[in-house]
């Protein structure tokens, strides 16, 4: 059975670092994985979607419509942009700040308002203040690693070897403190 | 930079415990990279553009056993290649799929000569658009130049394939294209790693005949050319890589690359005719499976290349008649129009987009909103600040490809003549105007243009992640060397007028603008300040905003500076985390309502 995980955020918020953690993770258990990413012009600023795929065999690398298990969302907003990717019982994992896109800031659209809420409706959801949690940390850079602990607890890794993925994943300057925010959204779980 | 993941794991495959190979998750970019290295690559030349930027930023790595460079374009990157091929090595270029149009001159011909030691293009091709001008397949230029595509399927082909294409190469005296696309670029999967392979340089000797295409010569190698592309499709039918996979015989799928994925997701119980060797066409093989099969369906994004041919040899087949040109293939496209299954997929929450933006602190959108504010229409170019096109700053009236802006400038100028260009102007990045903007600059000097370009100089190739050229004072290997200084090259074309200014002081700018537009001769003005998200800048100030001296005028929010919000009450928020405090907002507020402040 094929595992499909989508991470979705605004670009420059850190989705590659966050699917590169989990991508490592799922290749030392032995699963085959494949992930897709988005590079170059759509990263400044705009919705990115990165997608992680494992399971005995994987095809393609993208998860498609209707199809996802995991939506780990960095954004409010980009949860909902995305949801309908979600399968019937799939669950959303997401970072409640708000980022208002140019479409907003101009005047030109509204930010919808009762986000989570609306979600709520149809789809299991959890949700944190990452942004506020890694102020309390210290580092604001490392919100995105604790929404992935928030997550993780819906994958079949053990807290262990998470910790030692991200030990050789991340910059050797901030291992302590993105261990530190994992396990706080871990935590929170 | 993106780069390989750091993640890997080690996996015995030899029972005397000494051939231990390594598997890692690997980038198709970076596997490309690998599989050159693996090769025994000697030179890989390249300019950057999405999605094949990561390919030349992975080949550093080696660069104790190969030189690796960014060329000014790719034309020139093409060039670098065949002259290390023809010095006896194996050598590369890498581009994207409109960098094989700049490169084409060269490869067109390099095509009749054949080549020294192995030589490969690599081309990444961008259907569905991510970040490209067109969406062309690479593959209808390979035909024109009659050279051999592989095209793999996930990172572990692309490794294998790479090292695959110098073995063709040298075997048949082709240059050859590895086709990527951007979902095989920029997709991991595992890959195993091999040790390089040890390839003794070739001994020079002199051969016109086959190196100096002049007619008498050239007619000579074209004949070579159609006998050697029909030897290719004849041992075609018999290369591994080109395999029949067979399984349920009511459909057979004859597909390639990142498509073959999406036939495999979704109708696992098909047959199977997976091309490795995408042109020339296996055409004894595709005729075996299109016997064996009772529906023959062509799986290919873009254009109908494969399906096509297949008809034209008398093959009854479906193709583009179910799937379109445009835009990325999936599994869900089959699964609703060969399967005709229902895809219960539930309705996408109407939302505001999310377009890209220029960054907090881009010295584009200072540029750019002295532009707006003085109505001044811009001929644009290939970079970040194409963004300029759209709202809310709205001045960029014309994209074409990468030089364009100057050119397109130019032939208004002398159609329409001075007046009528009087309020335009082109906007061209630094690493887009050593590209291929300095010969439309020179075509203006000669034939005695009057216009003003401006030169957006924020010292890097911004969009595709910050890569050197030949005006930043640095190269790929990481060696630091004399920058080509813009002005003096400028000043070289006999331009008199050349005028530098700082991209975040509108005042200044402003009056220069006013300037240069009102004067009958050509004019370039060079706006400075460093990309904001480059390595090692440090940002020391944070604008800040003074709520009782708002007057809620809206004046700083005009050049959406993503930083800013505007609040309930109609007065503004700055995000600090966004902010790099490059002022620009304040030098907008009549009421000194925002100030700088120390972080």
């Amino acid at each position: 059975m094929t595992k499909n995980i989508m991470i979705v955020g605004v670009g420059g918020q850190g989705t590659l670092l966050t699917s590169r953690i989990l991508g490592g993770i799922i290749n030392a258990s032995g699963y085959q994985v494949k992930l897709s990413e988005v590079h170059g012009m759509a990263q400044r600023g705009g919705s990115v979607v990165t997608f992680v795929r494992y399971g005995e065999e994987v095809a393609e690398p993208i998860v498609e419509e209707g199809q996802a298990d995991v939506l780990i969302a960095f954004e409010r907003l980009e949860a909902l942009r995305y949801a309908h990717f979600l399968k019937k019982d799939g669950v959303i994992v997401v970072n409640d700040q708000r980022i208002d896109p140019i479409t907003v800031v101009t005047g030109a659209a509204e930010y919808p308002e009762g986000i989570l809420e609306k979600l709520k409706k149809d789809h299991k959801i959890y949700s944190v203040n990452a942004q506020q949690k890694a102020e309390e940390l210290g580092n604001s850079k490392v919100f995105n690693i604790i929404v992935l602990g928030l997550a993780a607890k819906h994958m079949d890794f053990a807290k262990e070897e998470w910790l030692k993925v991200i030990e050789e994943t991340v910059p050797s300057k901030t291992i302590e403190i993105n261990q530190k925010a994992f396990l706080a959204g871990y935590e929170l779980a | 930079m993106s780069g390989e993941t750091a993640t890997e794991c080690r996996m015995e495959t030899g029972k005397d415990g000494i051939n231990v190979s390594e598997t890692k998750i690997m980038l198709g970019n970076a596997a490309i990279a690998r599989g050159a290295f693996e090769a025994g690559v000697k030179l890989s030349a390249a300019y950057p553009g999405t999605p094949s930027t990561e390919i030349s930023e992975n080949l550093v790595q080696y660069k104790e056993s190969l030189y690796c460079e960014w060329s000014p374009n790719e034309k020139v990157a093409a060039e670098v290649a065949i002259g290390a091929s023809i010095s006896g090595v194996r050598a590369m270029c890498c581009m994207k799929h409109v960098g094989v149009n700049v490169a084409s001159d060269p490869l067109y011909t390099v095509s009749y000569t054949g080549v020294g030691g192995g030589l490969v293009l690599v081309a990444a091709d961008d259907p569905g658009l991510y970040s490209s001008q067109n969406e062309q397949d690479t593959r209808c230029v390979a035909r024109a130049a009659q050279v051999p595509v592989l095209e793999p399927s996930d990172s572990q082909e692309a490794k294998d394939f790479m090292k695959l294409a110098f073995e063709l190469s040298e075997k048949y005296d082709t240059p050859m294209i590895l086709r990527s696309t951007t979902r095989l670029s920029h997709s991991q999967s595992p890959v195993t790693l091999e040790e390089p392979v040890v390839i003794e340089a070739k001994t020079y000797e002199r051969n016109p005949a086959k190196f100096v295409m002049m007619p008498g010569m050239a007619k000579g190698r074209h004949i070579f050319v159609e006998k050697r592309m029909n030897q290719m499709a004849e041992d075609a039918s018999a290369m591994p890589i080109n395999r029949a996979e067979y399984r349920d015989k009511s459909i057979g799928f004859v597909t390639s690359g990142i498509a073959y994925q999406y036939v495999r997701e979704a109708c696992p119980e098909a047959s199977i005719l997976k091309l490795g060797l995408v042109h020339p066409l296996p055409r004894k093989l595709i005729e075996e499976f299109a016997s064996r099969v009772d529906r023959l369906i062509i799986f290919e994004e873009l254009e109908p290349v494969m399906e096509e041919q297949i008809k034209s040899w008398g093959i009854t087949c479906e193709g583009k008649d179910l799937f379109t040109r445009q835009g990325e293939y999936s599994a869900n496209m089959l699964r609703k129009a060969v399967l005709h299954q229902e895809v219960r997929i539930d309705e996408a929450a109407e939302v505001p987009a999310r377009p890209p933006i220029l960054c907090p602190g881009c010295p584009h959108r200072s540029v750019f909103s002295v532009l707006k504010k003085l109505g001044i229409h811009a001929a644009g170019d290939i970079g970040c600040y194409t963004l300029g096109a759209v709202a809310p700053l709205n001045v960029i009236d014309t994209t074409i490809c990468m030089g364009a802006s100057i050119s397109t400038l130019h032939g208004m100028e002398k159609a329409r003549g001075r007046d009528y260009i009087r309020n335009w102007v082109a906007v061209i990045g630094d690493s887009t105007f050593m590209h291929t903007g300095v010969n439309s600059l020179m075509n203006m000097s000669y034939n005695q243009s009057c216009g003003t370009v401006i030169i957006m100089d924020n010292s890097t190739t911004g969009m595709t992640g910050h890569q050197d050229h030949a005006a930043t004072g640095k190269t790929l290997q990481g060696d630091i060397v004399p920058a080509i200084d813009i002005v003096k090259l400028c000043k070289a074309m006999n331009i008199e007028h050349v005028v530098t200014v700082n991209a975040f002081d509108i005042s200044e700018l402003e009056k220069t603008l006013k300037e240069e537009l009102n004067r009958d001769a050509l004019s370039v003005i060079i706006t400075q300040a460093p990309c904001a998200l480059l390595k090692g800048l440090v940002f020391p100030d944070v604008c800040v905003t003074i709520p009782e001296k708002c007057k809620k005028c809206g004046a700083c929010l005009k050049p959406g500076c993503p930083a800013l919000t505007k609040n309930q009450d109609g007065t503004v928020s700055i995000d600090a985390t966004m902010c790099n405090g490059c002022g620009l907002c304040l030098q907008l507020c009549h009421f000194d309502a925002l100030e700088l402040r120390k972080k």
